[in-house]
């Protein structure tokens, strides 16, 4: 216990803001109440009190299924697809005379698609389980009554334990803080998973017991907390616990939420009081929304036609039956006799030939039912899956530093990957790395630092050379920030070079007193700890944020390392500019005053060894400059200007200042500050900020310092092929409005040459309005303006029409938040559909899902989210596509998410390459479905009795057309993936949803009607009632059954042959085998006892195969049902070509395209146009 | 691809990354085969220079078929009533009275020289053979053992006599046997027709078993067709077996017998016809057909047609497009005039 310790630190004392003490208040009268009954014997979980609640164990089920329902649930789930009802209807029927195949053979093919289908929820529904159990599995340290923790799995937790959590590792459950490693009972605790919010927050374990630092001392512990009941409410916790025979309040300050993570503090104990589902995180937890692809939805239409097609096409046939039974009897004699009309059935009934005519109408919707495609969805759920498993096993979007590759978590969405329109983008995380690196600083009016921005780089490089060669240019880009990340991976967070003040050269600069004063308070102006490595002497650094540790680190490059941390100091090794030499120095820590989003400044007070007292501060210039004493006004001019620059740049910058203070207001100070913490007024917020105010003023302005954010990897060029294929880009972010447009910049959403729309609220009356306080003017004053903004947007945007200046909007948050959910609405998405970039700043997780829903609903075209954070959760789940980047922080969003890549880059290729090829195949074979069951149309001409054996039937869209699909569906690419990159329009195919548009659908149906017609027509005009056969043998039912049959099978699958862009032996193999497959199943079926195989005994061996007439008719049939297609498409190709045709076409031609132009991709594929070659080689070869 | 090979992967034992194959990164070998316009009419000369002879060759085949079709039903039944209607019911009961003689004889000039073997055929039309109620009424199983002689439920509505013993062979397409009956003779000669190896072989060794006997057949007070000899086995009953073989359309021939002599041109024949079979009551038409076969069958000239149509059309378009490329090469869908290929460093 004792070596991990760090004894003696009070942070609870230098934590100004967060530790307050709280009284009982008001509120904590409701407890016992309704609403409010919860009761808690700590430690004694196995009491009977406790036992008696019952409340629920700490097993967490994401499940959809148990064991039990399974069964059940899932058959529910299935019917609720209208083709499945409808199979389920035939199916029943068919065990009645009306069926016109046996039951079994209708039977058969339902239990196959259900039972795949189900077993796929199955084994999803497994894996879920398998999170769960390694989630319910944890390992969590439990006090038992052996007085020692021991390993218990998490989901044995009940209410009441009592745990020990180490460092780094999640709650199991909603804990009540006891104590902590430190002294004073308070820890670190990461919320990410949470809010995304990623600096650390600090929890306070009520005072009394905070002294409870070893396990030995809860032998006796007992304690009852009495609380609220569960709910969802992440920011609020009201109970008391009774200690010792008294009571004290608890709120949230006390509470460990389950998978938020304890950091930089070694252990804590905790009492579990919410388990499993009544933790607050699970209260909050909404089953993911199911998100169903467009081309999906639109399928569902295409049934529907086919069912209405279906059912006109019963009525006529039972309507014309109708007429032919009711004429069976004539004037009472009996017409044809072979069927004994008046021995007959209900069904055939003459006199009652209404009634006949509905049953046969019964019949016929079974009859041609295979116009409903009952193995399409099961088809394209495979081929979806395959798919998916195609995208995770992507290489090129794999990323190494994580050891992330690219994973489809639900493989509905495929298709809609090549369908986006819009991406709405988070920034930090996404965009950017989320990591600071220390670039420049500015001191004492002297700007230091020659390290040059990937911001800068890119505005160089535009300024220099706009029409240059995107091409070249991105790969310089590329090249230049390889170079920096080499050079700065050694020292992570710091990225500055400059000669004068590295390795000492400060001491010989003008202002060197300021310098050290300056590094020396990046130093010691933090709440970072230091965690010293035993075996190299290393020090990291665990900071609140990536900005702090950024400074630390600066600090320690530039020679003051910080070291250690006590109760009450900070030491450091510090260079001496005197001696010029090292030497350790101490600092007495008197006060902390935190940092919060609205004092944006940070403050420490110190005793150094001379005893000096000094305030050291760091802050937003807005907060700072107001701050300045008024008699150092030295520089501040120039470090304005270099503030401006350093934004400009795409840096955060934060101004640095500090001040010495005399004993005595330091003591009148303190005393009046402590007063203010210890009052329990309801405005002890006001007087504290007061009491802070007074200290902080009157400061020396040293410098300003500038923290790059920088960019992930290839973000500028993904962003500039997504806009070249046509798809609108959103950032949404919570950054502030220059930083969101530095961003912009350097990631070349916005462009020199483009005109700025800005909506914000930041004008000058709208602030004096508020500063009066008059919410309803602010409001009515607010929205006026947003109003007029907006039209002045569309007026800026209506007179530049025609010519080439492109827009970028940028909103801020406050004003969001009037556009939203207003009227407003309409008219802002009006313009910002017109803009080319879109940014909104300021915003909150609720906005960035409003925002993603507005462009959902408003544009009804496909969106994309992409985001790493849990504050992206919302805007991921909004989306049509959600993509989480893995790997980085918490897995919320990834959990959340669709598709989880490492890197935004890769977006780009899962949209360019995967996107279109899912999108191409998804819609390829469900044309190819549609059509050929209207080859069944044929049947029409009969009375009710099917052409084909049941069996063919069955077999058709199972075996003999399903197989050639699914490999379209999951193998053919139309052109290879660096051609997709190399021509990002291609893309556009897809969000113009040309393929799967309705008149290429009905096209196909057209195509499909044609096909059965001649088929139908072709074979039993040239077989009508002559002999097929040299013996003189005429056709009967069963051989026009298996012509007509057999040209149905070889005519959809060389459709589908010509559709294919893409021949790999896969194609061959399951086209030619398909094929092949027919007739190895008539071969070995008709070779069954003639009881079973009925109509298809021998019938190609004996009766088919002798005929050359059979084999010359499917030969003729299968060309002429292909000649229309192939006409169709050599025109197309020729007049109006599409752009993969162009493409394919080009690719062709000019085999030089595919060695040049390559830098524009970042993998340069040499051995992909290599193989390219060889592959273009082979099809001539083939062609000749 | 340059982040493919193995040695980083080895490095890192439990590394996530995809393995490399060019299956699972989808960059397996392929043909990719595009619609240019030299594959495209090479594809439609090939398909026209390969149909036209095949048409030729099916249509001469078909031509050299001599075909001999004679339609009787309505001249063996002379109707004098004037009105239709009334024509109709005079042969229908013409037909349905047992008692009258319903011998009635043809004469027929061979057109051509026949070749034998002849076959001879009866053609009905109008017939539904595959109305699904006649379809279904059989029973494979009865037909095949005489252990299931029972299994007649498919068979409604001529399941079982009228003292419910089950009728073998049961059902409504057993119950409907044609029986008109045919003899050929040549100048008073008469020409054997053989009866023999008529049906399907596989129809007598497995679906009709030799040793099922018809039993209580045609005994119901409502007689449809032909009676069966009891003491013949189902599966030598070969006239049994050719009408067993349901028809797929309403107008269908069926083989009647073989003629095992030659037939010279302008031969007279004389066929001396049974007009049994009742078409009448539905107005069915009665055909006898004696024909030669070639290899291609019997005579239809569609399908030789249909390969000189569509050959003729390929050739055409292939025509056409020769002739769009000679005088307007490359037009429109050249891909240099894409936007984004207009670098003519590219090329």
């Amino acid at each position: 216990m004792a070596g991990g310790r760090r004894k003696g630190i009070h942070f609870s004392r230098l934590y100004s803001f967060s530790c307050l003490k709280y009284k009982l208040g008001l509120e904590h009268s409701q407890i016992g109440e309704k609403g409010y009954s919860r009761v808690v014997y700590c430690n004694e979980p196995d009491k009977p009190e406790q036992l008696q609640l019952r409340y629920r164990s700490n097993y967490v089920s994401t499940t959809k299924y148990t064991a039990l329902n399974f069964l059940p649930k899932a058959l529910f789930e299935q019917f609720r697809r209208v083709a499945n009802i409808y199979f389920l209807v035939v199916a029943c029927v068919s065990f009645s005379p009306l069926a016109p195949y046996s039951a079994t053979s209708i039977l058969a093919p339902l239990v196959v698609v259900i039972g795949a289908t189900m077993a796929k929820e199955a084994l999803e529904d497994w894996r879920r389980r398998r999170q769960d159990i390694e989630a319910n599995n944890r390992k969590v340290k439990v006090y038992d009554k052996s007085n020692t923790f021991k390993d218990t799995r998490c989901k044995n937790l009940r209410v009441g334990d009592l745990v020990k959590v180490y460092k780094d590792e999640y709650f199991p459950a909603d804990l009540l803080l006891i104590s902590s490693s430190y002294e004073d009972g308070i820890c670190y605790v990461e919320t990410t998973n949470l809010d995304g919010e990623t600096n650390l927050k600090v929890k306070h374990a009520v005072d009394v017991t905070s002294s409870l630092h070893d396990d030995n001392d809860y032998k006796k512990f007992k304690a009852i907390i009495k609380c609220e009941d569960p709910n969802e409410d992440l920011y609020s916790f009201i109970g008391t616990i009774w200690y010792d025979g008294l009571q004290y309040p608890l709120s949230l300050q006390q509470i460990l939420l389950r998978d938020s993570k304890l950091r930089n503090t070694e252990y804590v104990y905790g009492v579990v009081v919410f388990t499993g589902h009544d933790t607050k995180v699970l209260q909050n937890a909404t089953d993911p929304p199911s998100k169903r692809s467009k081309i999906e939805r639109k399928m569902d239409k295409i049934v529907y036609i086919l069912f209405s097609l279906l059912i006109s096409v019963s009525f006529m046939g039972s309507f014309f039956f109708g007429i032919a039974t009711k004429d069976d009897i004539h004037d009472g004699k009996v017409q044809r006799w072979y069927l004994q009309p008046e021995h007959t059935t209900i069904f055939y009934d003459p006199k009652r030939a209404a009634l006949a005519a509905f049953f046969h109408f019964l019949t016929a919707l079974m009859l041609y039912g295979y116009l409903i495609p009952i193995s399409l969805y099961v088809s394209i759920e495979m081929v979806k899956v395959l798919q998916g498993i195609f995208i995770n096993q992507d290489q090129d979007m794999y990323y190494e530093e994580t050891d992330n590759p690219a994973h489809a978590r639900t493989s509905n969405l495929n298709e809609e990957l090549g369908q986006v329109d819009t991406i709405l983008s988070d920034k930090t995380g996404t965009l950017t790395c989320n990591s600071m690196d220390f670039v420049k600083c500015s001191i004492a009016g002297t700007a230091y630092g020659h390290g040059v921005t990937d911001v800068e780089r890119a505005l160089a490089q535009r300024n220099a050379d706009v029409q240059h060669n995107i091409a070249n240019l991105s790969s310089n880009i590329q090249m230049s920030t390889d170079d920096i990340t080499d050079l700065g991976k050694s020292k992570k967070g710091f990225n500055f070079k400059d000669d004068r003040i590295m390795n000492g050269g400060w001491v010989n600069e003008p202002h060197a007193d300021l310098i050290q004063k300056f590094f020396r308070v990046l130093a010691l102006c933090h709440t970072a700890i230091p965690e010293v490595d035993e075996e190299t002497g290393e020090i990291d650094y665990e900071a609140e944020s990536p900005d702090e540790a950024a400074f630390v680190i600066a600090a320690k490059e530039l020679g003051f390392e910080f070291f250690e941390r006590s109760q009450t100091s900070i030491s450091l090794h510090e260079l001496d500019y005197g001696k010029g030499r090292k030497t350790d120095r101490s600092y007495e820590l008197l006060h902390v005053l935190e940092f919060s989003s609205a004092r944006k400044r940070m403050s420490v007070i110190v005793k150094n060894a001379e005893n000096q007292l000094l305030l050291l501060s760091k802050g937003a210039d807005s907060a700072m400059f107001e701050r300045l004493s008024r008699k150092a006004k030295d520089f501040e001019a120039k470090t304005k200007e270099h503030i401006r620059r350093y934004a400009e740049a795409g840096l955060r910058t934060l101004v640095v200042a500090c001040r010495e203070l005399s004993e005595d207001e330091f003591r009148s100070w303190e005393e009046e500050f402590l007063n203010a913490k210890a009052s329990v007024n309801a405005d002890r917020g006001a007087l504290m900020d007061a009491a802070t105010d007074k200290i902080e003023k009157d400061l020396i302005l040293l410098g300003a310092t500038a923290v790059e954010d920088k960019l992930q990897k290839g973000v500028p060029e993904c962003i500039n092929k997504l806009a070249n294929a046509g798809i609108k880009i959103w950032v949404i972010t919570g950054d502030k409005m220059e930083t969101a447009i530095n961003i912009g910049y350097a990631c070349g959403l916005l462009r020199e040459n483009m005109e700025q729309i800005v909506i914000t609220l930041d004008s000058p009356d709208i602030i004096e309005l508020e500063k009066q306080g008059d919410k309803d003017d602010i409001m009515k004053a607010s929205s006026e303006s947003i109003t007029n903004q907006i039209r002045k947007g569309r007026s800026q945007l209506c007179s530049s029409e025609g010519s080439s200046i492109s827009f970028g909007l940028i909103i801020d948050g406050k004003s969001l938040s009037f556009v939203l959910g207003t009227d407003q609405e309409g008219a802002f998405l009006d313009l910002a559909v017109c803009c080319a970039s879109v940014i909104c700043c300021r915003s909150t997780p609720k906005q960035k899902a409003l925002v993603t829903r507005l462009v959902k609903k408003g544009c009804g075209k496909t969106t994309l989210a992409i985001g790493d954070g849990a504050n992206d959760v919302g805007m991921l789940q909004e989306a049509d596509i959600g993509v989480g980047i893995s790997g980085v922080e918490g897995m919320q969003a990834a959990m959340s998410s669709d598709f989880t890549v490492a890197q935004f880059r890769f977006l780009e290729r899962l949209l360019l390459v995967h996107g279109h090829w899912c999108y191409r195949r998804i819609s390829m074979m469900n044309i190819a479905f549609g059509f050929t069951l209207f080859w069944f149309e044929a049947r029409a001409a009969f009375s009710g009795q099917p052409a084909y054996n049941d069996w063919y039937m069955s077999f058709y869209n199972v075996f003999f057309t399903s197989l050639p699909v699914i490999a379209l569906g999951v193998f053919d690419q139309d052109v290879s993936a660096r051609l997709c990159l190399k021509h990002p329009q291609l893309y556009e195919e897809g969000v113009h949803d040309i393929l799967f548009s309705w008149p290429r659908i009905l096209g196909w149906m057209l195509n499909g009607i044609i096909s059965s017609m001649i088929i139908f027509f072709f074979t039993t005009n040239s077989i009508v009632h002559q002999a097929f056969r040299r013996d003189g043998s005429v056709v009967d039912f069963e051989v026009l059954g298996v012509l007509m049959y057999t040209c149905v099978v070889w005519t959809v699958n060389c459709q589908m042959a010509l559709s294919i862009n893409y021949f790999t032996w896969i194609q061959h193999f399951f086209i030619w085998g398909s094929i092949a497959f027919w007739y190895i199943f008539l071969v070995i079926y008709g070779s069954f006892s003639p009881v079973i195989s009925t109509t298809a005994f021998q019938v190609l061996a004996e009766a088919c195969a002798p005929s050359p007439f059979y084999w010359l008719a499917t030969l003729v049939v299968v060309v002429s049902t292909l000649l229309p297609y192939i006409l169709y498409r050599t025109l197309q190709v020729e007049f109006d070509p599409m752009i993969h045709d162009k493409i394919q076409r080009s690719r062709l031609e000019g085999s030089g395209v595919e060695s040049s132009g390559d830098l524009s991709i970042q993998h340069s594929r040499t051995i992909g146009s290599v193989k390219d070659k060889s592959r273009y080689q082979d099809t001539l070869l083939v062609k000749q | 691809m340059s982040s493919g090979d193995g040695a980083s992967q080895s490095s890192s034992k439990k590394s996530k990354k995809p393995r490399y194959s060019r299956f699972t990164q989808q960059e397996l070998p392929a043909c990719k085969p595009i619609l240019t316009p030299g594959l495209v009419i090479s594809t439609f000369i090939f398909i026209g220079i390969t149909f036209i002879p095949i048409g030729l060759s099916s249509l001469s085949a078909s031509e050299a078929v001599v075909e001999i079709v004679d339609r009787y039903d309505v001249d063996c039944i002379s109707a004098n009533a004037n009105d239709q209607e009334a024509a109709h019911m005079q042969r229908v009961g013409y037909i349905q009275d047992a008692r009258t003689n319903k011998t009635c004889t043809r004469n027929l000039i061979v057109p051509k020289k026949m070749k034998k073997p002849i076959f001879v055929y009866y053609q009905l039309d109008d017939f539904y053979q595959n109305h699904r109620r006649y379809v279904k009424s059989r029973s494979d199983e009865q037909y095949k053992s005489p252990e299931s002689e029972q299994k007649t439920k498919t068979c409604e509505p001529e399941a079982f006599s009228d003292d419910r013993k089950p009728i073998v062979p049961c059902g409504l397409i057993a119950w409907s046997l044609f029986n008109d009956t045919y003899a050929i003779s040549r100048n008073g000669n008469s020409i054997p027709i053989n009866k023999k190896d008529i049906a399907w072989n596989s129809d007598k060794t497995h679906k009709f078993g030799s040793n099922v006997y018809p039993k209580n057949f045609q005994t119901r007070g409502l007689i449809g067709g032909a009676k069966l000899n009891e003491s013949i086995p189902l599966s030598e009953q070969e006239d049994l077996l050719v009408w067993m073989r349901t028809a797929a359309l309403p107008s269908f021939r069926k083989l009647y017998g073989r003629i095992e002599t030659d037939l010279e041109a302008n031969e007279k024949i004389t066929v001396v016809i049974e007009n049994n079979y009742n078409t009448y009551s539905f107005d069915g038409k009665k055909k006898l057909v004696i024909s030669t076969t070639t290899w291609i069958g019997g005579k239809n000239d569609f399908l030789g047609k249909i390969y000189i149509i569509v050959g003729g059309i390929c050739l055409l378009l292939a025509l056409a497009f020769i002739l769009v490329y000679l005088f307007k090469p490359r037009p429109l869908g050249d891909p240099a005039y894409l936007s984004w290929n207009k670098d003519p460093a590219s090329y």
